[in-house]
């Protein structure tokens, strides 16, 4: 992917949530950018502010929200746009599955405008995307922690969102599995040109996605830039933690990810 | 059995539900998801029949609804009768009534639906009565239940507000509770028996019809 030259997202907020300050103002350039911070940081809050979803802690005091030149918040002149009208992505840490509808009836919810026939077949065009088109017809009940996510992603894309909101949502997913997701998902993002904001703990996938990285700290932006710059702190760390064990010869007999570098 | 009086406590049980349900399901709304400070006010007004002797949300309907107010004065140009002591008059007091036992459970259904999942649905739904329709009515279903079955129940089993506000009038207001009251005062006890037996047969099997399907729900719920 490359980087547009001009940001997509302007992005200023102060909201209070209960101990935390959020004092956010950054811009989107990247296509793929990763949101990365310790727990309790406000990366979720972010993420749900852009969304538009409300919080029960408290709301924005001060802040604007401009996506593609369109103000979808800005407090002071008391413009706040309503979720579904943003035409914003969002998959969260845990699924959020409908129970009652099936996994087809699910990833076609978004769909406006859409006959229940063709409604049915882009739903399985979307799930086919992440290998989880034979769980058409199951509830959302009957299907693992790995597949609810897939299901919850195909229904967040089937609507081709103008941006995604990822938090978190392959926390337990095995690590080929993640890839494989991950792979197709910035693929398909990349066809249609669509931004998306990936919180994430990992530093590896940071990496691997060579995305530019918001690193948050205490509610506010610490650090903005390409993964290898802003993260090289980290990335050293977790060099030491892989070089350590190995080292002493007790745990690790294989190569670490960076081991070649 | 009073066949007529069977047959209008039915028929007051009916509208008086209908209407019910249509206001406890938008007030339930506003209830669990709203955020007004005028939010505990409101809960108390609904609340407030659970606590009020009947004979008080009864005399004060027969004040407003009747000649003496010029709201009472006002529907009585609309509807060509006075209110008090008609059937509307009833289905008003019913309506007052029994309004916790309709918007509670409704407003709890509400509540307990997992946030996340309502969240999702705003951020994909053209509108909130999308929202309302295809995920939070379907998930609440058995709260819907509870509601209607509370609120027509206890609609049936009413008995200060209808004698105060419809006066017992046999073929307008006289409702099956009113019956009974009436066949004791005139010592026909098997009547009254007879009466009885079958309001409490009625409250009794609808009550455990909604335990058993909220006791098989949970069953389902947690396999």
């Amino acid at each position: 992917m490359t980087s547009p030259l001009s940001p997509y997202m302007r992005i200023g907020a102060e909201q209070r949530l209960g101990s935390l300050r959020l004092d956010v103002s950054c811009e989107l350039t990247d296509p793929w950018t990763v949101l990365f911070g310790p727990s309790g940081a406000g990366k979720s809050s972010l993420l749900r502010l852009i969304a538009g979803l409300p919080s029960h802690l408290g709301q924005p005091a001060a802040g604007q929200l401009i996506f593609r030149g369109q103000t979808l918040m800005d407090v002071g002149r008391g413009i706040w746009t309503p979720p579904a009208e943003r035409g914003i992505g969002f998959v969260m840490q845990r699924p959020a599955l409908f129970p009652h509808m099936d996994v087809a009836g699910n990833v076609g919810f978004g769909l406006r405008g859409v006959s229940g026939a063709d409604r049915r077949r882009r739903a399985l065009e979307m799930l086919s995307l992440f290998s989880a088109e034979p769980l058409a017809r199951r509830k959302p009940k009957s299907l693992s922690g790995g597949e609810r996510q897939r299901v919850a992603l195909a229904r967040a894309l089937a609507p081709e969102p103008r941006m995604l909101l990822l938090d978190e949502p392959f926390t337990g997913l095995d690590a080929a599995l993640k890839q494989s997701i991950l792979a197709n998902l910035i693929a398909w993002l990349g066809e249609r040109q669509i931004p998306a904001l990936y919180v994430s703990h990992d530093v590896v996938e940071a990496f691997e996605t060579g995305a530019d990285v918001i690193v948050l700290r205490d509610g506010a932006v610490e650090a903005q830039g390409p993964a290898r710059m802003v993260l090289a702190e980290e990335r050293e760390r977790l060099l030491r933690r892989l070089d350590g064990p190995r080292a002493d010869g007790r745990r690790w007999s294989g190569a670490g990810p960076f081991s070649e570098e | 059995m009073d066949r007529q009086a069977l047959l209008l406590t039915l028929e007051l049980a009916a509208v008086t539900t209908l209407i019910l349900i249509l206001i406890a399901i938008p007030l339930g709304y506003w209830l669990a998801y709203g955020r007004s400070r005028l939010r505990p006010l409101v809960e108390a007004v609904v609340a407030l029949p659970l606590v009020l002797p009947p004979t008080v949300l009864g005399f004060y309907l027969l004040v407003v609804l009747g000649p003496r107010t010029a709201f009472g004065r006002g529907l009585t140009a609309l509807f060509g009768h006075p209110l008090a002591f008609s059937f509307s008059g009833l289905v008003i007091g019913s309506v007052l009534y029994s309004l916790p036992f309709a918007v509670q459970p409704i407003a709890a259904g509400f509540g307990s639906v997992d946030e996340e999942i309502r969240e999702a649905a705003l951020l994909l739904s053209p509108s909130p009565a999308v929202v309302l329709s295809r995920v939070l009515l379907p998930l609440i279903r058995s709260s819907l239940l509870t509601a209607v079955v509370l609120a027509f129940t206890h609609t049936v089993g009413e008995f200060g507000v209808v004698l105060m506000i419809g006066g017992g009038i046999p073929g307008v207001t006289e409702t099956l509770s009113i019956s009974i009251y009436d066949q004791v005062q005139n010592f026909n006890y098997a009547e009254a028996n007879h009466t009885a037996l079958v309001l409490l047969s009625f409250s009794f099997v609808t009550l455990v019809l909604v335990y058993w399907r909220r006791a098989s729900g949970r069953t389902e719920a947690a396999e």
